[in-house]
């Protein structure tokens, strides 16, 4: 059969067709993957919800559940090399488990609506569905055990242990719990930059045709430290909060540019000079330190209570410090035009 | 330093607890653990990340958490608008917080 073909109904029936899928991914979904992860289209990378089989399964084969994002779906059927089952399609709208489940997409309602629709009743004799430990914050696995008669059992966060829990039928203690490599880290960045390149873009020209070049570097420098740096160097900048490793960040990234500056006609006035380095030093690591608490939102780690306490205790600082910046950098030219050069 | 993620929401009520181990199995973050007894607790509350899973799969309600998505520019915009957070999962009286020893 082509293995580069993802669907191909065999049913007449709408609802109730059985797609086949295969394990291996084409150059094609390699390729959608990178554009997923640059945010090219991205609520266009989608799977036709419904049920799909892999290999050759059986009235007794699994059934796995998984979200309508290509990602998602790859992940899932690449690491399913030899086995015989079912996949059912949740429509999360192109959203992956995760973030769907926490939205409620990838939900209790959805998951028994296409059971439903699947008639997945008749399609197996037992009543056990695999889900995605990383679903739960959705699906509500008694409830679904009470309004479909199948049990939800969670298998581990990663698809790339689904072959162990497949074997020994346990998800073990690190199955379970979800990291945050550098890997990790790095694949989410490239959708941070895209949504950060517009502003930067338009700030960095800006600054450059009214203060020049080093102005322009340093807006660059800036986001690229806030989105880039950051999200490589998270576990090893000091302190716990987001905001505070990036305000730390944002002065190492602001400081060369403080320098130069500074040393910068070393024969003219001290206060002009200082001045323009403060300013560096003000405006660079509170912008920073923004896109370092947005970060929060891509970890898997940070609590909605302790970055409602971030935002509280960092956002004050941060407008201030850009704000004094603004301010500072007004003064430095009224007294240039003023001749206080 | 300050650390704004030291105190959480999470509320586990021993009392109501069947010890089923729902709540172990969805935790991203082994916050529930069994003790030598074999009984369930919240053995490591700090590391919870508020997703709701728990509260959510625990049949007995004996769980919970203000869970919702902690998007910080969400959380923002909804405090610059006074518009109210996106929320999930259940709410239930807040138990008082014990461990299963």
């Amino acid at each position: 059969m082509p293995e580069t073909e993802k669907t191909r109904s065999s049913h007449e029936e709408s609802g109730a067709q059985i797609r086949r899928t295969s394990n291996s991914l084409a150059f094609a979904d390699h390729l959608d993957h990178f554009l997923a992860r640059w945010g090219y289209k991205r609520m266009k990378h989608l799977v036709e919800p419904g049920l799909y089989s892999i290999g050759s399964p059986t009235e007794d084969s699994s059934i796995f559940v998984t979200a309508n994002y290509t990602l998602s779906f790859d992940a899932l059927r690449s690491s399913l090399t030899g086995v015989n089952g079912y996949i059912l399609v949740l429509d999360t709208a192109g959203v992956n488990v995760w973030c769907a489940a926490g939205k409620g997409t990838f939900g209790t309602d959805e998951l028994v609506n296409r059971i439903e629709v699947t008639d997945l009743q008749n399609v197996v004799s037992h009543r056990k569905l695999i889900l995605p430990q990383l679903g739960a914050p959705g699906v509500s696995a008694h409830e679904v055990k009470e309004r479909t008669g199948f049990k939800a059992l969670y298998g581990p966060v990663r698809t790339n242990d689904l072959p162990e829990y497949l074997q020994t039928g346990k998800a073990t203690p690190e199955m379970r719990k979800v990291r945050f490599t550098l890997w990790d880290r790095l694949v989410v960045s490239p959708l941070e930059l895209v949504h950060v390149l517009i502003p930067m873009l338009v700030v960095s020209i800006a600054l450059y045709f009214i203060f020049g070049l080093m102005s322009s570097l340093g807006a660059i420098s800036t986001f690229l430290a806030g989105v880039i740096l950051f999200s490589v160097l998270l576990p090893w900048l000091p302190t716990e909060d987001f905001s505070t490793k990036g305000l730390i960040l944002g002065g190492i990234a602001a400081l060369p540019f403080a320098l130069i500056t500074f040393s910068n006609h070393p024969d003219s006035e001290l206060w002009p000079r200082a001045g323009w380095a403060l300013t560096y030093m003000l405006a660079m690591p509170p912008v920073t330190a923004f896109l370092a608490l947005n970060f929060t939102g891509s970890t898997t780690f940070t609590s909605k209570t302790g970055v409602r306490h971030e935002i509280f205790r960092y956002i004050p600082v941060m407008a201030v410090m850009f704000g004094l910046s603004i301010i500072l950098a007004a003064s430095l030219i009224i007294d240039a035009y003023r001749g206080g050069v | 330093m300050l650390n704004s993620y030291k105190t959480n929401t999470l509320k586990y009520n021993s009392k109501t607890c069947t010890h089923c181990g729902m709540c172990a199995t969805v935790c991203p973050h082994a916050v529930f653990a069994r003790n030598d007894n074999k009984k369930i607790y919240p053995a490591q509350a700090e590391a919870c990340m508020e997703c709701g899973a728990c509260q959510l799969n625990c049949p007995s309600g004996a769980i919970f958490v203000d869970s919702g998505t902690g998007c910080a520019t969400a959380m923002i915009l909804a405090a610059l608008t006074g518009k109210k957070e996106s929320r999930i999962g259940t709410e239930s009286d807040p138990a008082v917080l014990s461990s299963g020893n």
